[in-house]
């Protein structure tokens, strides 16, 4: 009888499961759906981008799944959602998913704590594309609030992580426990 | 890392490396942008596009809804009947207006019929409902739940309770995009209820307020005037409420005075929306001369 592990982040030496394609997919979908979400006001403002939180893990563990194609289509879903220019978040996306893959390694290598550090400054990089995208388009310059969001979103990298690799971990036999 | 790597080694083919990749999209993603803002010929993608993710916009909303109809069971009946009978005061005390309205209604039908012009709606309201607001913090703009096929289309006027909120900007299939009084590219025509100025009142972009520009500084407002429609863009129907004014900056060295106002409606707070039917096509302008066909900045593209 297997047992589920812990609710805990996996501990460095684990061997985590092959994932399963449509958990990524799935995860990706709720991810969207967290964007979605109608919120006014101060919520808004503190509502980390979760598509692309979710995606930047994927990039991270999985780079042969989920990778700049896919983030750019993704990107385009985003654009249509939020009725922005086309292809300001793809382009934003994909750019993500490039750096994800190019700093995975280095990442993956530090603690929780201090991979959100790392996700906080590619997260602040793709706020800053989109920012450039609309400057260059017309738009103000927006406050210092416009940064809340993605440090919001790198706090959640140790939940979002914790959650999205628990049914990667493995099930531990009865002997074991 | 803590899984066994599964990646062959590099010499099997894996497709276009990640920078190839990266190129290729970005490239893609800059003509995309230069497509869609110079030229706008992407709308039907976008179209397609919108009603893929239709399904999953309302499945955000399902919770919601279903939490609003569990409280609405559960709510007491002591805070039903008070809510009815302070409704029942409400109307009451509206009576008079009403039905002072209807006689000039009928009044004023009687009139335009003898000096010929033509009516100020046409086409139905629409009662429609926030599906949920942009989080673009460069734009304000909002989703409502009717669409096409509730026959909206672009350009119509959207109020609530108090006053104006925006116009109809984008309609999909089964929702609509309303860009609010409060968007950097919006203009809405308005004059002065006091006074009977006419100006063109700016969205400001998120957090800021609304302003009136280019009014000379000995123009006859003053901080509290109310702002209504003027109807002569021919989008907005005439005499909705819109704003209000905060205040006045008259320096002197100015060409034109600072004029800020608060808009009247919640614009980024009302749940309910009304859409309204499109205002009568107005008379085809007159044909300028050649000389003056510099391009106007700043009055939008929302025109409708």
């Amino acid at each position: 009888m297997p047992h589920l592990p812990s609710f805990a982040p996996a501990r460095p030496e684990e061997i985590l499961l092959p994932v399963k394609p449509w958990f990524v997919m799935l995860t990706l979908i709720l991810g969207l759906i967290g964007n979605l979400i109608p919120v006014s006001g101060v919520t808004l403002r503190l509502q980390p981008d979760f598509l692309a939180l979710v995606l930047l893990y994927w990039c991270i563990q999985e780079p042969r799944l989920i990778s700049v194609g896919m983030a750019w289509c993704l990107g385009l879903l985003m654009d249509v959602a939020d009725a922005t220019v086309f292809g300001q978040h793809a382009l934003a996306y994909a750019v993500l998913a490039y750096a994800a893959e190019y700093s995975r390694r280095r990442v993956l290598r530090f603690p929780l704590w201090q991979q959100a550090a790392q996700v906080a400054v590619l997260l602040l990089f793709c706020a800053a594309l989109v920012l450039l995208v609309r400057v260059v388009g017309g738009a103000p310059i927006p406050r210092w609030t416009y940064a809340v969001g993605p440090l919001v979103g790198a706090l959640l990298w140790p939940v979002v992580t914790t959650l999205l690799q628990w049914p990667q971990r493995p099930r531990r036999s009865q002997a074991e426990v | 890392m803590r899984h066994i790597s599964v990646e062959p080694p590099p010499f099997f083919h894996r497709g276009p490396s990640p920078l190839a990749r990266l190129a290729f999209f970005g490239l893609l993603s800059l003509a995309l942008l230069f497509a869609d803002t110079r030229y706008r010929y992407l709308e039907s993608v976008r179209h397609a596009v919108a009603v893929v993710l239709y399904p999953v916009q309302r499945a955000v909303q399902l919770p919601a809804e279903v939490l609003a109809q569990v409280t609405s069971y559960f709510s007491s009946q002591a805070a039903l009947a008070e809510d009815n009978a302070a409704l029942r005061q409400q109307l009451l005390s509206e009576a008079p207006v009403v039905q002072g309205y209807q006689l000039l209604l009928q009044e004023n039908a009687r009139l335009r019929a003898l000096l010929n012009v033509e009516k100020r709606f046409q086409g139905a309201t629409t009662a429609a409902e926030v599906l949920y607001s942009g989080r673009d913090p460069f734009t304000q703009k909002l989703f409502v739940d009717k669409g096409e096929s509730a026959g909206v289309q672009p350009g119509q006027a959207v109020i609530d309770e108090v006053g104006v909120v925006g116009q109809v900007t984008r309609v999909f299939p089964y929702m609509a995009e309303v860009t609010l009084l409060t968007d950097k590219d919006h203009a809405v025509p308005v004059k002065v209820e006091r006074s009977g100025v006419r100006s063109v009142m700016y969205g400001a972009g998120s957090g800021r307020l609304p302003e009136l520009r280019f009014l000379s500084p000995n123009v006859e407002i003053q901080a509290g005037d109310k702002l209504l429609t003027s109807g002569i863009d021919g989008t907005y129907p005439s005499g909705l409420a819109v704003a209000q004014v905060v205040s006045v900056e008259r320096e002197t060295g100015q060409i034109f005075a600072r004029v800020t106002c608060k808009p009247l409606a919640g614009v980024e707070k009302s749940p309910h929306l009304l859409i309204l039917g499109r205002a009568a096509a107005p008379p085809q302008r007159p044909e300028e001369p050649a000389e003056s066909d510099t391009p106007r900045k700043g009055r939008g593209r929302h025109r409708g």
